[in-house]
């Protein structure tokens, strides 16, 4: 398929924006039973909020370009019954509005006890809002994927892989980011989001190359037999139809050489996996030197530093990882490109039945 | 209840193209608007079409056919784009089983094309909006055209009369017919989209001729003045049935 890089980024933005959000779940919930101390609450939650905040609102604001007719988005929640694609225009502005309220009760200290007063339990409401956060937040997660994952006709698409892979992933890079975030607001927890970025990428890397596997070996249901009705081996086809292409071989071609398409696979599973664990215990170590150190500003700027590039890494190969989602042709478009002229027209004979 | 669709037979479809120009003259000139194209005289035109016929070469050198294949929406009776519109453009009309955008509240977002199995929607690169064939909506219900012509465009204009178009749920329907006694199929049955569209097969005729059939051996109605030169050794056809 041909990427429309808005829909990229909106699934990437939109998916540090949650993993930040859970991020700063997991230190609330960890601080409320006593796991850990933490120093500011409401300008870290407050502040986090609001950079999650941004990263989904950049998301949302991105998704507007693919759109033929983006004046129209609001009809987009129509049909929310049969449709993946409304459940997330309608659950990624609720999301959104959660994150709001959690930053917004966390940076004003409005966190009253609604389990009781004799409950010990600390910042109740806010850990309650962040609760039904991290419900929506998966929700949302689920709604992404399965606009893809729902598609069975796209037979590498069809799987519950997806659906990990996308919550996976965006997860990873939220805590990725919560590392960089917290080496500057928050230092003392940045090994304890390390770690947990770490464990995350990990399992991100486990269903990516699963999901690998399987799709190397998946079996297609349709072929150009039953797409065009004729049983015989030897079907070539001679003509599209039209001279210059359609939309067909602009939407479901890349037209990227077949080298290319095939070292994307590669670049990412390096960029995305070992690079930012390597990063990653690079950081730790130095976070750890600068600790004996005692130098408070090198131990930020180190981990800042490289936080920032982990970061970038993240994205970078998130964006990669869809791309590869992208680069797989629906096994469907027997009817174009596949065969015969796509020389004519960039539509690549396509990595279909390889990758 | 009525499934309004197409029977293309494969069997004489000569690949001219006239059901695509047909179908972009009807369809540009009618109330929904223009199907845009681009560069249309110039080098790399592309376009909208509803309809396109793609040519494909079966069988091995020296013994190959070539198929040449009209596609267009297959008007499926569990159509996969429909649900998948978040705006509900994109609908199925319970009346005739027609699939039908709705251009005023599609938003262009193209999810339809990818759940589309068999590539049929197209979008306007002008108008932003998903296009796909209306088996001639706005024209098989005009009661203003003789009854004879409220049929599709690319029916009309079929030279070799490849393309019917009737009521694939009556039984007695000439479409039905068609399915039935020609052997009718669906494309990528598969995926359980029940395509009403149908295409009738390429067939192979051949009929035996003997010989003596060809050669009038004796030549019974007299019409030239000399008997046929006898050149079949023992009885022949007219023998047994001339005497």
């Amino acid at each position: 398929m041909h990427p429309a890089f808005s829909v990229i980024f909106l699934t990437t933005l939109s998916g540090v924006g949650q993993g930040l959000f859970l991020a700063l779940v997991t230190a609330q919930s960890y601080a409320a039973v006593g796991f850990i101390e933490l120093h500011n609450p409401s300008a870290f939650f407050g502040i986090g909020s609001l950079i999650a905040l941004l990263f989904l609102g950049a998301g949302l604001f991105a998704s507007f370009f693919h759109l033929g007719h983006p004046e129209r988005a609001w009809r987009s929640i129509a049909r929310w019954r049969t449709s993946w694609l409304s459940r997330e225009v309608i659950v990624l502005p609720l999301f959104m509005g959660v994150v709001f309220i959690y930053g917004v009760l966390h940076y004003f200290g409005w966190d009253p006890n609604v389990l009781g007063v004799s409950n010990p339990l600390q910042g109740q409401l806010s850990l309650l809002v962040g609760l039904v956060g991290t419900v929506i937040c998966f929700a949302l997660f689920v709604c992404t994927a399965m606009i893809y994952a729902c598609i069975k006709f796209l037979q590498e698409w069809h799987t519950p892989l997806t659906v990990a892979n996308y919550t996976l992933l965006g997860t990873a890079s939220g805590f990725t980011l919560a590392t960089a975030y917290a080496a500057i607001q928050a230092p003392h927890l940045t090994t304890l989001y390390a770690i947990w970025a770490v464990i995350i990428t990990l399992a991100a890397l486990v269903t990516r190359v699963w999901s690998l596997l399987r799709n190397r070996r998946i079996q297609y249901k349709s072929s150009l037999r039953t797409a065009v009705g004729i049983s015989h081996s030897n079907i070539v086809q001679k003509s599209q139809g039209f001279m210059a292409g359609s939309f067909n071989t602009r939407e479901f071609f890349h037209g990227a050489p077949r080298q290319v398409f095939l070292a994307i696979k590669w670049t990412f599973l390096v960029l995305v996996f070992p690079v930012p664990l390597l990063l990653l215990a690079a950081g730790m170590a130095s976070s750890r030197a600068a600790n004996v150190r005692g130098s408070r500003r090198s131990y930020r700027r180190d981990f800042a530093t490289i936080g920032l590039s982990l970061f970038v890494m993240a994205t970078e190969t998130h964006r990669k990882k869809i791309w590869d989602l992208y680069g797989q042709v629906p096994a469907y478009m027997l009817f174009n490109g596949l065969f015969g002229h796509s020389q004519l027209h960039q539509a690549q004979p396509r990595t279909i039945l390889h990758t | 209840m009525t499934q309004l669709a197409l029977v293309i037979d494969l069997n004489v479809c000569v690949g001219c193209h006239a059901c695509v120009t047909s179908c972009k003259q009807w369809n540009t000139s009618g109330p929904a608007g223009y199907m845009s194209d681009d560069n249309p005289y110039d080098k790399d035109p592309t376009g909208t079409f509803f309809n396109r016929v793609q040519t494909f070469e079966v069988g091995d050198y020296p013994n190959t056919e070539t198929v040449h294949f009209p596609k267009s929406c297959l008007h499926c009776e569990d159509p996969p784009c429909v649900p998948v519109c978040p705006t509900g453009a994109s609908y199925k009309r319970e009346s005739d089983g027609i699939v039908l955008v709705d251009y005023d509240k599609c938003i262009g977002c193209k999810y339809c094309s990818w759940a589309c199995p068999y590539g049929m929607r197209e979008i306007d690169e002008h108008q932003k909006v998903m296009k796909k064939c209306t088996l001639c909506v706005d024209r098989i219900y005009d009661t203003s055209l003789p009854e004879a012509e409220r049929k599709p465009a690319c029916v009309m204009a079929c030279p070799t009369n490849a393309r019917l178009f009737g009521d694939v749920h009556d039984p007695e329907s000439e479409v039905s017919l068609a399915i039935r006694e020609r052997g009718g199929y669906p494309l990528m049955p598969e995926w359980g989209t029940k395509p009403a569209n149908h295409y009738l097969p390429r067939r192979k005729t051949r009929i035996t001729i003997h010989e003596d059939e060809l050669i009038r051996a004796d030549n019974p109605l007299k019409k030239e003045r000399k008997q046929a030169p006898h050149t079949i050794e023992g009885p022949t056809l007219d023998d047994s049935t001339m005497w």
